[in-house]
């Protein structure tokens, strides 16, 4: 299936919750879903024998200086067919519900996105930092992220 | 000493492996808890080697990240640098000349065979064997001499450019290369009669650590893992790139010929095929390749149109994506790396439960994981 083809199927099964689809310029295109039902739409995608997107290549947070957002990359082993899946999330508090009941393959990266992002996965079942260290402030790949001056006290 | 069992206290016990554990392949930090000798539960726990690539990323330009990419996975440092091209190739549509596909692909498949020598030979000595691991380096050596030919390196090499490579090969290196694989192709056969098939090394690797298809391809296993769980999938034949629709080979798959399907042993025989594989598509490539230019005419000041692409590839450890997002200045607005190492750990500790300590060990070698590609 093509991406728009899966943006129509999802458009007329979640109506408003699927927002828009980035193609001009994005390679997979993007699916935009709001994050509140972004638990259903992934079971759904994993489940339905047309969509069967049973891998999660790619799990990963970005920064766009307005808001945050988290991108999907699924592929389907049965139909060898690839989309990219997106919510936007807002700088403060962003959060949204973890995909790894539906991929277990998110749970690593899901730990990342947390500890470089800061962005919170409800229901996530085991949310700590995963390469920085446990003390660390801040999160480093956010756009507004400041260099610390000192780390325990060393100047850095 | 005629004390009842039950008059006996018992309790869990929690042992630190790693970070310096010299199975570990690395700063690999696993924290047990046994009881007894059976593992209750194994929790990874990595970030030891982070050096913030990603972040680096959005510092530097798209040329300058090449040479970060060496640091990715080290024992294969061509396969990511050719990865972090053909993805910034995509993103800004460049066309690469011929020849400079062809040397990828080349110097690709030299590294997949190191890598997998490797492999091959830090497992074996993990499980006691240490005789194999010296012969795995002294053919490792020989690839090493054929990339200083090339690029003057013999570990973290920058060959590949943005547009194609470097500089081009230079006279005598195909017929080197050549003459290498009918040296290496002998030695598989070598090894297979050295240690494969040795009684104790099957023992201790059939049955441990099953994954069937269905839970490799959810846990994002990719690669030589995914296809030890008999899953034929191969990025290089299901999602062509560069040269690879032209050259012919087959995807190895587990066959569960010593145990269950997907089981350590299986993940260890891929491997060794996979190598047997790559020379079948060196000899293709070799007497295939055209002359021509091997650098695309990329301008000084590399500004990429404004988009997101993911683009994966195969390496010697599953799958390598870069997810870039530009915004149409000289530097990534984001430069996602995904490792096919650091998925695989997702799986570590469900397939861990109940087993031996020892085959923890046998575990982490047939996961072929590397740390400096998880920690990044």
């Amino acid at each position: 299936m093509e991406p728009q083809a899966i943006f129509e199927t999802l458009k007329g099964k979640f109506g408003d919750a699927v927002t828009e689809l980035q193609s001009e310029g994005f390679r997979p295109a993007f699916v935009v879903v709001s994050p509140e039902r972004l638990a259903e739409i992934a079971l759904y995608l994993r489940d339905d024998p047309s969509m069967r997107f049973d891998s999660l290549m790619c799990l990963s947070g970005v920064d766009y200086k307005d808001r945050f957002a988290v991108a999907y990359h699924l592929y389907s082993m049965t139909h060898r067919h690839a989309v990219g899946l997106k919510v936007f999330l807002p700088r403060e508090n962003p959060s949204v519900a973890s995909v790894d009941p539906v991929w277990p393959a998110a749970n690593l990266m899901e730990r990342e996105a947390f500890d470089l992002f800061g962005i919170v996965f409800e229901g996530s079942k085991d949310l700590r930092r995963i390469l920085l260290p446990e003390d660390w402030e801040g999160h480093p790949l956010r756009k507004d992220y400041k260099y610390p001056e000192f780390y325990h006290g060393i100047k850095v | 000493m005629n004390r009842p069992a039950e008059a006996l206290p018992t309790q869990e016990m929690l042992i630190n492996m790693g970070p310096q554990h010299p199975s570990t392949h690395g700063v690999l930090r696993v924290l047990l808890r046994t009881d007894g000798e059976v593992v209750v539960n194994a929790r990874p726990d990595v970030g030891y080697l982070h050096r913030a690539l990603e972040k680096i990323g959005e510092r530097v330009t798209y040329a300058q990240f090449m040479p970060f990419t060496d640091r990715l996975d080290y024992l294969a440092s061509m396969n990511c640098n050719c990865a972090y091209a053909w993805s910034v190739e995509k993103l800004a549509g460049i066309e690469v000349p011929e020849r400079a596909e062809y040397i990828r692909v080349i110097v690709c498949e030299l590294n997949r065979i190191s890598s997998h020598l490797i492999s091959f030979g830090s497992f074996t000595a993990d499980m006691g064997a240490f005789t194999p691991f010296l012969y795995s380096i002294r053919e490792r050596e020989r690839v090493n001499d054929l990339f200083e030919m090339v690029c003057g390196n013999r570990l973290t090499y920058n060959y590949a450019r943005i547009g194609g490579v470097s500089a081009d090969a230079p006279p005598g290196f195909l017929e080197k290369t050549k003459e290498f694989l009918d040296y290496f192709e002998p030695k598989i056969d070598e090894y297979n009669n050295l240690i494969s098939y040795n009684k104790i090394f099957v023992h201790r690797l059939a049955n441990v650590a099953v994954v069937t298809a269905d839970e490799a391809v959810a846990y994002g296993l990719t690669g030589p893992n995914l296809r030890g769980s008999g899953v034929a999938f191969d990025l290089r034949r299901d999602e062509p790139y560069s040269v690879y629709p032209k050259l012919d080979f087959k995807v190895c798959v587990g066959t569960g010929e010593r145990g269950r399907l997907g089981d350590c042993f299986d993940r260890y025989m891929v491997r060794i095929n996979e190598m047997r594989e790559s020379v079948k598509i060196l000899r293709q490539a070799i007497a295939q390749i055209p002359d021509g230019p091997v650098l695309a005419k990329v301008p000084r000041l590399f500004k990429p149109p404004a988009g997101e692409v993911y683009f994966r590839s195969e390496c010697p450890r599953g799958e390598t994506g870069f997810y870039l997002v530009s915004d149409g200045t000289a530097n990534p607005s984001r430069l996602k790396i995904r490792t096919g190492s650091f998925v695989s750990m997702n799986i570590f500790e469900k397939v861990t439960v109940g087993l031996m300590i020892a085959d923890i060990v046998a575990v982490i070698g047939s996961l072929d994981i590397i740390l400096p590609e998880i920690d990044r």
